[in-house]
């Protein structure tokens, strides 16, 4: 049994074993998601005309208020892609989605993991990154055929490159076991950074694309003594209450 | 109705099965110390209520399939249910007779051993040990034994399982 505990600890020999046998934990989290469903059900079907008449003005409002964004977006675009032009350098490439919903997450309160409901046989891979509508949430670190495990940003063993959005300061943003926080590595006291910044992906690594939001800075503490400031990070995503999650092809590489 | 003996079994392994869905019932995070042990428990009392025929290597097999659902290594559940299932064997004749607060007192040392051991190969796999911490489901199983067993006691009377 120890031996066994080795092994599934320092090799990856039994990771076939697990994608083959994962099928058997599909009825489980499908069972356990169903108090769940019933409740979005109830809140589908038994709801007020006036209710969804305010939805749906709400709606409207943010419809509108996104498509004059978007507006300004096509001509940003459009002069980002003649610059780029002129500069003779690449097209940036659209990344594709996928919508996966949240099936279940890690009983293990030291491990941040989620399940979702997609997997290999739509094309979900290791490693592939995972978003919600706020930011970066994790990314895939087991796919089996129809659901696959994610690893969130925020977990202790996880860390990514990140840039400060306002002066592309690059750094390393790891998870602490916290939900809420993140911490940066290796920031010395003399660099640029203030509370409020926000972080986004830096590409580095090649893990996530680049240029989404990861976390805005929520704290930043400089003390002579310490070799490196202590810069604390509170993530863009709604790691603990996203439930449809949006997972990224990424169009550099994932397409060979 | 099923012939006794597959009954038996039937009536065991439903019970197993609905403590492996409350192992992974999705809850907060700042819930998730205390969910209590339930594998751990309804093998506990599966053992004090019929030591002879409890298998080591069929609990191994469950200590695998929930470490297969909850993403751990392989090995982690299996090792602390056949450690507490060793001790069980050992102290059943004597643990059988005590009152039931008692008994939640010895839930409590069991399933902090099987925690012990759990924390002992997530540390190996990297993540971080947190004080105490560990042993609120211990204190949670404990707390949560007397229902449990009165349950358990309650679906055993019924299918006449002895």
């Amino acid at each position: 049994m120890i031996a066994l505990i080795f092994i599934s600890l320092y090799t990856n020999w039994l990771a076939p074993v697990r994608q083959q046998l994962s099928v058997l934990a599909v009825p489980f989290y499908q069972l356990t998601d169903i108090p769940r469903r019933l409740n979005e059900w109830r809140h589908n079907t038994f709801v007020s005309r006036s209710e969804l008449a305010l939805e749906n003005e709400t709606l409207r409002t943010e419809l509108l208020i996104h498509q004059r964004k978007l507006q300004q977006m096509a001509a940003l675009a459009a002069e980002n892609v003649r610059l780029r032009q002129l500069m003779n350098a690449t097209d940036i490439l659209q990344d594709s989605v996928l919508v996966a919903e949240l099936i279940g997450v890690s009983p293990n309160p030291l491990s941040h993991t989620v399940v979702i409901n997609r997997g290999a046989s739509e094309g979900v891979f290791e490693g592939q990154p995972v978003l919600d509508a706020f930011g970066l949430m994790g990314q895939i670190i087991e796919v089996s055929e129809n659901t696959s495990r994610a690893l969130l940003i925020s977990d202790a063993t996880h860390a990514l490159p990140v840039q400060v959005n306002r002066n592309g300061v690059r750094m390393i943003a790891e998870g602490t076991g916290d939900l809420n926080r993140l911490r940066l590595r290796h920031v010395s006291n003399t660099m640029d950074i203030r509370e409020g910044d926000l972080l986004v992906s830096s590409g580095l690594g090649k893990r996530f694309p680049v240029g989404y939001p990861v976390a805005e800075v929520e704290s930043v503490v400089r003390d002579p003594g310490q070799a490196f400031a202590t810069v604390i990070a509170r993530p863009m995503a709604r790691l603990d209450r996203s439930r449809h999650v949006l997972l990224v092809f990424d169009s550099r590489d994932s397409n060979p | 109705m099923l012939p006794p003996k597959y009954q038996a079994r039937v009536v065991i392994t439903l019970s197993f099965v609905v403590a492996l869905l409350l192992a992974v019932y999705p809850l907060p995070l700042s819930w998730r110390w205390w969910r209590p042990e339930f594998v751990v428990m309804v093998a506990i009392y599966w053992i004090f209520t019929l030591p002879l025929r409890t298998n080591l290597v069929l609990l191994m097999l469950l200590g695998l399939f929930q470490d297969l659902l909850e993403g751990s290594p392989f090995g982690q559940h299996g090792l602390a249910l056949v450690i507490v299932a060793y001790i069980c064997f050992l102290s059943y004749q004597r643990v059988r007779n005590y009152a039931l607060w008692k008994q939640s007192c010895w839930v409590f040392v069991l399933v902090g051993i099987a925690q012990l051991t759990d924390n002992w190969v997530q540390a190996m796999s990297g993540s971080p040990l947190s004080g105490v911490m560990f042993l609120y489901p211990a204190f949670a199983s404990a707390c949560f034994w007397p229902v449990c067993y009165l349950w358990l006691e309650a679906v055993r009377r019924h299918y006449r399982i002895a």
